[in-house]
């Protein structure tokens, strides 16, 4: 596969690059220099105890499917893993925060993979048909359901495009503390809330980072000096089923289409 | 006296006694002892957190999942890491145990809890030294469903 929109003009990008990094030192942006032109992103500062969840901030992931290799698991281990979702051995039924899904370009005989999960949507259709009021959506544009309310009727799955929710048909014992889960409620990603909580990055981008691929980019749309709002700048992206008027948190790059 | 009267009477104690005796055999259903947790005190007055507890965590589980509070002391997480009951294994009890200490009082007062279905009962450090244990691995990670993605992005 070709680099396909990532070849872009270098020179600007790293331009725009460091000065992001040097505003990010004083800003919201958390940045730690490893060397010249190289550093990592951190989503952003904690919020200090007892801070609400701000709307100031719309958090956001951009996919680059050009980076997303057919094979590769580590996003939907590192997710299973760090909100202890395993299954049973039932496929139809097993609950699953997030899939690879493989695209295929009828035309030239090209098929991509790329990760599909919950997209955070900022109209989010499982928020309008939920009766209970339990899927709902934090102001920073994390769409969660709160099981306390939940009462398993599914509609949000059948309103869901993505087929983002699961079902948790048995009963869970040893749960992850930062993840209850349990039968006869709906789940679906919650974009590791806790970690982001704590100013961390989801477990599937800290996986897909740790292959060296790199394809997962998580911050804060809203941040003009975040990286992940300078790569939708720069780069075409976007939102899956953009049809539907969902303005969805997740867009994807780099698709061969 | 007549012959009369003392029958009566003694008819009547031992009614009296028929119908006093559950109540005296429900005095004797013992006070529940729930373990100490650790620590001097608990985050508020002991008296307080029996009475109170329950709107506690239900105020800040709405503020913490809702509106993304975090780091509050009145968290379930807090409850379970600090009253965590050893067994005999070693190892902290589970809500199953009658030892466990949500358990003690509420099996007493007969008030079911449901928070355990989905939330853990013991602190997580516990549980697992590491990540979990994979003998089930997600299944399915390269999806066979119908997807609205290819469909949409076929050709596009």
């Amino acid at each position: 596969m070709s680099c396909g929109n990532n070849c872009g003009d270098n020179k600007s990008s790293r331009r725009s690059f460091l000065a992001s990094m040097a505003t990010g030192a004083a800003g919201a942006t958390a940045g730690l220099t490893l060397a010249p032109g190289i550093t990592l992103f951190s989503p952003a500062q904690a919020r200090s105890k007892g801070e609400a969840a701000s709307s100031k901030v719309r958090w956001g992931m951009l996919v680059d499917a050009s980076k997303c290799d057919d094979g590769c698991t580590a996003c939907v281990d590192a997710c299973a893993t760090e909100n202890g979702w395993q299954g049973h051995g039932n496929p139809a039924t097993d609950a699953q925060w997030i899939r690879k899904v493989k695209v295929t370009d009828p035309a030239k005989g090209t098929s991509q993979t790329l990760p599909m999960m919950c997209q955070h949507c900022e109209e989010p259709p499982c928020v309008d048909v939920c009766p209970t009021g339990a899927s709902m959506k934090r102001a920073d544009g994390i769409v969660l359901v709160d099981k306390h309310s939940c009462i398993g009727c599914r509609y949000c799955m059948m309103a869901c495009p993505y087929q983002a929710r699961s079902f948790v048909h048995e009963s869970v014992t040893d749960q992850r503390t930062h993840a209850p889960r349990g039968k006869g409620t709906v789940e679906s990603c919650t974009f590791c809330v806790h970690r982001v909580d704590e100013g961390r990055q989801p477990a599937c981008v800290e996986a897909c980072g740790g292959t060296k691929r790199g394809a997962l980019v998580f911050g804060d749309l809203n941040d003009p000096d975040s990286e992940i709002s300078g790569k939708v700048a720069q780069y075409p992206s976007q939102a899956i089923r953009s049809d539907l008027g969902l303005k969805p948190g997740v867009r994807y790059m780099g698709l061969d289409t | 006296m007549t012959l009369r009267t003392i029958v009566s009477s003694v008819f009547a104690l031992l009614i009296v006694a028929a119908l006093a005796s559950p109540l005296l055999a429900a005095g004797s259903v013992p006070v529940p002892e729930p373990a100490k947790g650790k620590g001097e005190q608990c985050v508020a007055d002991s008296q307080f957190m029996r009475k109170n507890h329950p709107s506690l965590l239900n105020h800040q589980r709405d503020d913490t999942l809702r509106q993304g509070i975090r780091g509050n002391e009145f968290s379930l997480k807090g409850c379970i890491a600090c009253h965590a009951v050893q067994g005999a294994d070693a190892k902290p009890v589970t809500y199953e145990d009658p030892k466990h200490f949500c358990r003690t009082c509420h099996t007493y007062v007969a008030v079911k809890l449901d928070c355990f279905e989905c939330h853990a009962s013991t602190p997580e450090k516990d549980r697992r030294a590491g990540d979990l244990p994979k003998e089930h691995p997600p299944t399915n990670a390269i999806s066979t469903w119908r997807n609205p993605v290819s469909q949409n992005c076929q050709g596009g």
